[in-house]
């Protein structure tokens, strides 16, 4: 085992708040599940007891997430450090909405 | 004899229509059930795969035709449909399940999608649970292409029917023709299905929102849609009818009207002559531009050759779509618009980095300056184009002077090249600036010296004016063509191409909007290019109203302080002169 962070595949954690106005309707899900699929990662999404695949368009609408939902995303895989960084900053950036 | 009895609704696509009822029930495909071996799981795997493929096709297509037909507004909508159709976890479950289960792909496959189905219904917000309507139509369509049989669709449907459905999948709204469906009436759908955005867009009257409307009516029934009013009559009385009827005469006389100017010329009643062009996408579009009396394109949307597609577009087949326009329409005029990606306009094997704000980001000029391969090889498409016809080039998102020296330093080399060659094009064709970033128009004097015209883009003007996104419901408000800032940035553009004897055009939605084509015309505009459905109502209102009047409305409004103000007094000149176009809510037709 290697130091934290040096380990091949590491899992990383994030809880991140839905911003945007309409929350993950059909264009912010397609954004995420296209952003998530850019990763080598395995990406999850979980919202309350439903944890669904975040490169899964059909797992992210189902998730229902409105504004203010809070998220939690783990992720895990060479790099899940830049997934999330990414992810972070597509949500928070309110997918270029507003 | 059945009483008359009146269901009311959401009116969501304005217009009348009387006719027999025909009730469609979209043939929810029965799902054949059989077991297979572990042997047979890879081929039925195969048979999924390629029904997702046809239905990728099928759906391309619909939002192609959308796209061409309707707007790419309304064509995003199958965006959700193509992603859904894409996702790989969705298809690696079907895979996993087939192991699993041992049973043919429809049973599985309708097993996985009923459980989105039934998580998406126990949600609240109404955005969410609207999609299923998408699903569902998605769903469909797999299993129709696994069954290969043809896509069901209701251009299948008897002739001139009024349409009551529980609800209408949005597929099949975009497939519906005038003439053939004269109205439709659903259970479910609100203001904002896009069911209803696809019929208000196609000029449809339609009514959703009637609960169990489809419960009540039979084949066969006599019904009235109104769409004005948000109301459905079944069996209506002789006198409802005669009513309706001339109602639906006084439409159709005015439309009968803007026919009869098809073939004239765009000029006020004194003699001031405006050019009325149209805007388009694709090379199909021609015919609408011919059919609706547009004398040119004011604005060829390039950037549609390099969307809903895997690789970039070859010189060759962008000078075949180049060249199928400036053929098609000459001598006419054809103004080419170079590419504005970027922005919204996502392509993803361009490998445009993800941008917080795209509208400010790396998009049209800027990256066509910096992607010199991807510019020069459509630069060298469209002076190849340029010997078949009159065409004009136009550069987008200019923000300042300098990108349009430096993108006709590279217009110059390009040239260079081809005379090298050999190559044969036109020595001599005009040059524009798209304006639409307040910069430009603010420097538009400066900008004047290096084009030969300007062509006001609206949609990003105001949006970059007033900072506002429209397509966010909390500001959309704010979104206000007339607003005092958006006017002067538009008069400074014209007085400034005047001035340096350039022409000034607009190809922005606002063109469209009779009471602001008069402002316009009144301010000075030298052309006006709309979609090609609004160029007859636009052609009628320049016909109808008198330069000098224009010129004194337009000298009140920018003495006006409000946008609502504005838009009120342009609108009530206009009425006093062409009543008809306020009479009757005539749709987008």
């Amino acid at each position: 085992m290697g130091k934290p962070g040096t380990t091949k595949n590491r899992k990383i954690a994030r809880d991140i708040c839905v911003v945007n106005t309409l929350g993950l309707h059909a264009r912010p899900a397609s954004l995420l599940a296209k952003l998530a699929s850019k990763y080598r990662a395995d990406i999850t999404v979980r919202k309350g007891n439903d944890e669904v695949n975040a490169k899964s368009i059909m797992g992210i609408i189902t998730l229902a997430a409105s504004q203010d939902a809070v998220l939690h995303f783990t992720a895990s895989g060479p790099d899940a450090e830049p997934a999330i960084a990414a992810i972070v900053e597509l949500i928070e950036g309110k997918f270029g909405e507003e | 004899m059945p009483e008359e009895e009146t269901y009311y609704g959401i009116g969501v696509s304005p217009g009348v229509a009387i006719g027999t009822g025909y009730l469609f029930r979209p043939d929810t495909t029965a799902v054949p059930q059989r077991t297979i071996t572990a042997e047979q799981v890879e081929a039925e795997y195969a048979r999924f795969r390629e029904a997702l493929d046809a239905s990728r096709k099928q759906v391309v297509s619909i939002r192609e035709r959308v796209a061409r037909e309707i707007g790419e507004e309304q064509a995003k909508i199958f965006d959700f449909q193509i992603h859904i159709i894409n996702d790989t976890h969705l298809a690696a479950e079907v895979k996993e399940r087939l192991a699993a289960r041992l049973q043919n792909v429809e049973v599985v496959f309708t097993e996985s999608i009923e459980r989105y189905i039934e998580l998406l219904s126990d949600i609240d917000d109404e955005l969410f649970r609207e999609r299923r309507t998408d699903i569902r139509d998605v769903r469909d369509r797999i299993l129709t292409n696994l069954a290969e049989r043809r896509p069901r669709g209701i251009e299948e449907l008897p002739f001139a029917s009024v349409i009551v459905a529980h609800d209408i999948a949005p597929s099949d709204a975009a497939m519906m023709e005038r003439g053939r469906v004269l109205a439709f009436a659903t259970d479910l759908g609100g203001r904002t299905s896009h069911t209803a955005i696809v019929a208000a867009s196609l000029g449809i009257p339609a009514v959703v929102g009637l609960h169990d409307l489809s419960l009540k009516v039979r084949s066969g029934d006599s019904l009235i849609v109104d769409g004005n009013r948000g109301i459905v009559l079944v069996n209506p009385t002789e006198e409802t009818i005669e009513h309706y009827n001339r109602e639906i005469f006084r439409i159709k006389v005015f439309k009968d009207e803007l026919a009869e100017i098809r073939e004239e010329v765009a000029i006020t009643t004194d003699g001031h002559r405006v050019v009325l062009s149209a805007n388009i996408e694709l090379p199909e579009e021609l015919e609408n531009v011919r059919t609706n009396g547009a004398e040119g394109i004011g604005l060829y949307r390039t950037e549609f050759l390099y969307m809903s597609r895997d690789e970039l577009p070859s010189e060759e087949e962008q000078y075949e779509a180049y060249k199928t326009i400036v053929k098609g329409l000459a001598p006419d005029p054809v103004i080419i618009r170079t590419f504005d990606l970027g922005g919204d306009k996502f392509v993803s094997h361009l490998d445009i980095p993800f941008e917080l704000n795209p509208f400010l980001g790396w998009r049209a000029i800027r990256f066509c300056l910096e992607r010199v391969d991807i510019f020069k090889t459509q630069l060298r498409a469209i002076l190849r184009a340029s010997v078949h016809g009159n065409m004009k080039l136009m550069y987008p998102m200019i923000s300042s002077v300098d990108e349009v020296v430096s993108a006709n330093a590279i217009l110059d080399e390009t040239k260079e090249e081809l005379l090298r060659e050999g190559v044969p094009f036109n020595e001599r064709f005009e040059i524009g600036a798209m304006i639409e970033v307040p910069s430009a128009a603010m420097t538009a004097d400066i900008i004047a010296r290096e084009v030969d015209f300007f062509s006001i883009g609206t949609n990003d003007l105001i949006q970059y004016t007033l900072a506002v996104e429209r397509t966010n419901d909390r500001i959309a408000h704010l979104y206000k063509p007339c607003h005092p800032g958006v006017l002067r940035l538009i008069k400074m553009t014209i007085d400034a191409g005047h001035e340096h004897n350039i022409w000034v055009g607009m190809c922005g939605e606002m063109a469209a909007w009779p009471a602001i084509a008069m402002l316009l015309v009144g301010m000075g505009i030298d052309e006006l290019s709309t979609s090609p459905i609004a160029v007859p109502k636009i052609k009628k209102v320049i016909r109808s109203i008198g330069y000098a009047d224009a010129v004194d409305l337009a000298r009140e409004a920018l003495n006006s302080h409000q946008a609502e103000k504005i838009a009120e007094m342009a609108a009530e000149r206009l009425r006093r002169i062409v009543p008809e176009l306020y009479e009757h809510e005539l749709g987008s037709s």
